[in-house]
C-alpha cells in the first residue's frame, strides 16, 4: 500500500463524489416529490458541459477574461438556462402524466433522454468537443522526489469549494424558507399540501428547477475541469449520479450527498489499487449489492404505504 | 330553519371515485356561525363529500358555493386560499416536521396571535413545538391537524372523524376544544360516526345514507329521532 497513491485516490474520489452528489440531490429530489426517476437528468448535466463552452466563446467574444470572471459569469449564466430546460423537460414530459400509471412516466423519461441526446448529436455534432483550459497548476503536498506527491490542481479545489457551496445553499433553502418547507410538505403528502393552499404544480416545478441547477453546476465545473465532452457524457455520469442517490437513500438529500462521496471514494480507490477498465463495474455491483441488502440506502428510510 | 347567511351552499352534488358513484343529489347549507354535523354510517360518502368540496374529486353534477362564490371548478390550493380549511380523515399530518413546522403550513404567513390563541387551545402543542410531529401520540396528532387547520383563521372549520380512533378522555378533550373554536366565532362543519358527541355539539346536523341526505333537523330533533337512536346511537 502506497501512502502517496492512497491520498490521491482520496482527493480525486472527493472531487469525483462531489459531482455525483451534485447530479444525485436532482435525482432524489424528484423521486421524492413525485415518486419517479427522472432518467433525462443525466442529459441536464451533459447540456450544461455544451452550455458552459456557448457561454465561454460568447464571454470570450465580448472580450471578458479574467479567469475568476469568466468562471462566474458561465456558471450563472449555464445554471440559469439549465435550470429552463429542467422546468420544460417536467412540463413537456412528466406534467400531462401526472395522474396516469406509475410507469408512463418512466418512459416518457427514457424517451426525453434519447430525445435530448440525438438533439444535441444532431445540432452541435457527434465529435468530442473541448473548451481550453482556465485554470491550471495545483498544489503538491507530501513532495518526497519526482514521482512521489500528491497533487491537488486548482480545478479539483474550485470543484470541491463550489460543490460544498452550492449544496450548503440548496440545503438551505429545503430547510430554511417557506419555498423549502413546502417542498418537504408536498413531499410528506402532496394532497395535504394542496389542501393547506399550496400550489403543489408550481412546487414540483421549483424541484426541477432546483434539480437541474445543481446538475448545472457540475456539469460546469467538470467542463472547466476535463476541457473536453460530447453529447453522450450524461448516460454514464446520470446513472452513476443515479446509484449515487440509491446508495444513499433515494428520496433523502443528505444522503444523496453522502452517496456521492461514498461511491466517488470507493471508485477513486478500486480504480488506483486494483483496476481502472473494471471502475464502471465495480460502481454498478456497488448498486445491485445495496439494492439486495440495503435497498433504503445509507440515510434512507425503509418504504411505508401511506393509506 | 337556517336564516343565517349561507358560507356554504352544496347543491344538487354527484360525485364519483373512478366509474362507482359515491353521493348523489347531495344538497346542503352551513350558515354563518352555524355548527352543523353530518352523520352517517361508515362508507356512506362522508370523507368523499368533504374532499369534493376541494375537487379532490370534481363533482360531476351540481354546484358548491363558497362565501358567495362559486368553487366547483377552482383548483385545490385556491380553494383552501379562500378560508376553507378541512381536518382530514386519519390526521395527514407531516410526520417529519416538526410540530411547529406543521402549524405555520396552515397559513400563508405566521400570524403570532393566532399560533398563540392555539397554544392556548392545545398547550401540548406548545410544550412540542420542536419535536417530529411523528412522534405525537394519535390524540396529540389530532390536535395538531385541528390547530393546523386553524392557523390560516379560516371562515369554516371541516373536520373529518376528528374523534376517530382516540380514547374517550381524548375525545372529550377534543369536543371541548371545538367549543371554545366555536365560541371565538369559528364556523365549524363536523362530519362523525359518533353521532352522540356530534349532534350535543352541533346546532344542526344531517344524515347521510349511501350517499344521499336522508333526514335533516336540529341537533336535538335528531337526537330525539327514534330512527336515528336506533341507526347511529346504540338505542333501542
Amino acid at each position: 500500500m502506497n501512502a502517496h497513491i492512497l491520498l490521491q485516490q482520496l482527493v480525486n474520489g472527493v472531487v469525483l463524489g462531489s459531482v455525483y452528489g451534485l447530479i444525485a440531490v436532482g435525482y432524489t429530489m424528484v423521486y421524492g416529490i413525485i415518486g419517479m426517476i427522472n432518467f433525462a437528468h443525466g442529459e441536464v448535466y451533459m447540456i450544461a458541459a455544451y452550455l458552459t463552452a456557448i457561454f465561454l466563446a460568447a464571454l470570450t467574444l465580448l472580450g471578458i477574461q479574467s479567469p475568476p470572471v469568466v468562471i462566474l459569469m458561465v456558471l450563472i449564466l449555464t445554471m440559469a438556462v439549465t435550470a429552463l430546460y429542467g422546468w420544460s423537460i417536467e412540463r413537456i414530459a412528466y406534467k400531462p402524466l401526472r395522474h396516469s400509471t406509475r410507469l408512463a412516466p418512466l418512459i416518457s423519461a427514457i424517451g426525453m433522454s434519447l430525445i435530448l441526446q440525438n438533439f444535441v448529436r444532431i445540432a452541435q455534432g457527434a465529435r468530442n468537443q473541448g473548451i481550453p483550459t482556465l485554470l491550471d497548476g495545483g498544489v503538491r503536498l507530501m513532495e518526497n522526489g519526482p514521482e512521489q506527491f500528491v497533487q491537488i490542481t486548482h480545478a479539483q479545489i474550485l470543484i470541491v469549494v463550489t460543490a460544498i457551496v452550492s449544496m450548503g445553499a440548496l440545503w438551505y433553502l429545503i430547510q430554511g424558507t417557506a419555498m423549502g418547507r413546502a417542498c418537504r410538505a408536498v413531499q410528506q403528502d402532496r394532497t395535504m399540501a394542496a389542501l393547506l393552499g399550496v400550489d403543489t404544480d408550481r412546487i414540483i416545478s421549483v424541484v426541477f428547477v432546483l434539480g437541474a441547477s445543481m446538475a448545472a453546476v457540475a456539469g460546469t465545473l467538470v467542463t472547466f475541469n476535463y476541457g473536453s465532452f460530447d453529447f453522450f457524457i450524461g448516460f454514464v455520469t446520470g446513472i452513476k449520479a443515479f446509484t449515487a442517490a440509491v446508495l444513499g437513500g433515494i428520496g433523502s438529500l443528505p444522503g444523496a450527498m453522502l452517496g456521492g462521496l461514498v461511491l466517488g471514494l470507493s471508485e477513486s480507490i478500486f480504480s488506483g489499487f486494483v483496476n481502472t477498465d473494471y471502475k464502471d463495474v465495480f460502481a454498478f455491483s456497488l448498486l445491485v449489492l445495496v439494492l439486495i441488502f440495503r435497498p433504503s440506502g445509507l440515510l434512507g428510510h425503509p418504504e411505508v404505504e401511506k393509506v | 330553519m337556517n336564516q343565517r347567511e349561507p358560507i356554504l351552499k352544496v347543491r344538487g352534488v354527484d360525485v364519483a371515485h373512478g366509474h362507482t358513484p359515491v353521493l348523489h343529489d347531495v344538497t346542503l347549507e352551513v350558515g354563518l356561525g352555524e355548527i352543523v354535523t353530518l352523520i352517517g354510517a361508515n362508507g356512506a360518502g362522508k370523507s368523499t363529500l368533504l374532499m369534493s368540496l376541494f375537487g379532490l374529486p370534481r363533482v360531476a353534477r351540481g354546484q358548491v358555493v363558497f362565501a358567495g362564490q362559486e368553487i366547483t371548478a377552482l383548483p385545490t390550493h385556491r380553494i383552501a386560499r379562500l378560508g376553507l380549511a378541512l381536518v382530514p380523515e386519519g390526521r395527514r399530518i407531516f410526520p417529519a416536521m416538526t410540530v411547529r413546522e406543521n402549524l405555520v403550513m396552515g397559513g400563508e404567513s405566521v400570524n403570532e396571535m393566532v399560533l398563540e390563541r392555539i397554544h392556548g387551545l392545545f398547550p401540548v402543542l406548545h410544550d412540542r413545538a420542536g419535536q417530529r410531529a411523528g412522534t405525537l401520540s394519535g390524540g396529540e396528532q389530532q390536535m395538531l391537524a385541528i390547530g393546523r387547520a386553524l392557523m390560516g383563521r379560516p371562515r369554516l372549520l371541516l373536520l373529518d372523524e376528528p374523534s376517530l380512533g382516540l380514547a374517550p378522555l381524548m375525545i372529550r378533550r377534543i369536543f371541548q376544544a371545538l367549543r371554545e373554536i366555536v365560541v371565538e366565532g369559528t364556523t365549524l362543519f363536523l362530519v362523525e360516526q359518533n353521532a352522540n358527541q356530534a349532534l350535543r355539539l352541533a346546532d344542526r346536523g344531517y344524515v347521510l345514507v349511501n350517499g344521499c341526505i336522508r333526514m335533516e333537523g336540529s341537533g336535538a330533533e335528531l337526537l330525539d329521532n327514534p330512527e336515528i337512536r336506533r341507526a347511529y346511537l346504540g338505542g333501542h
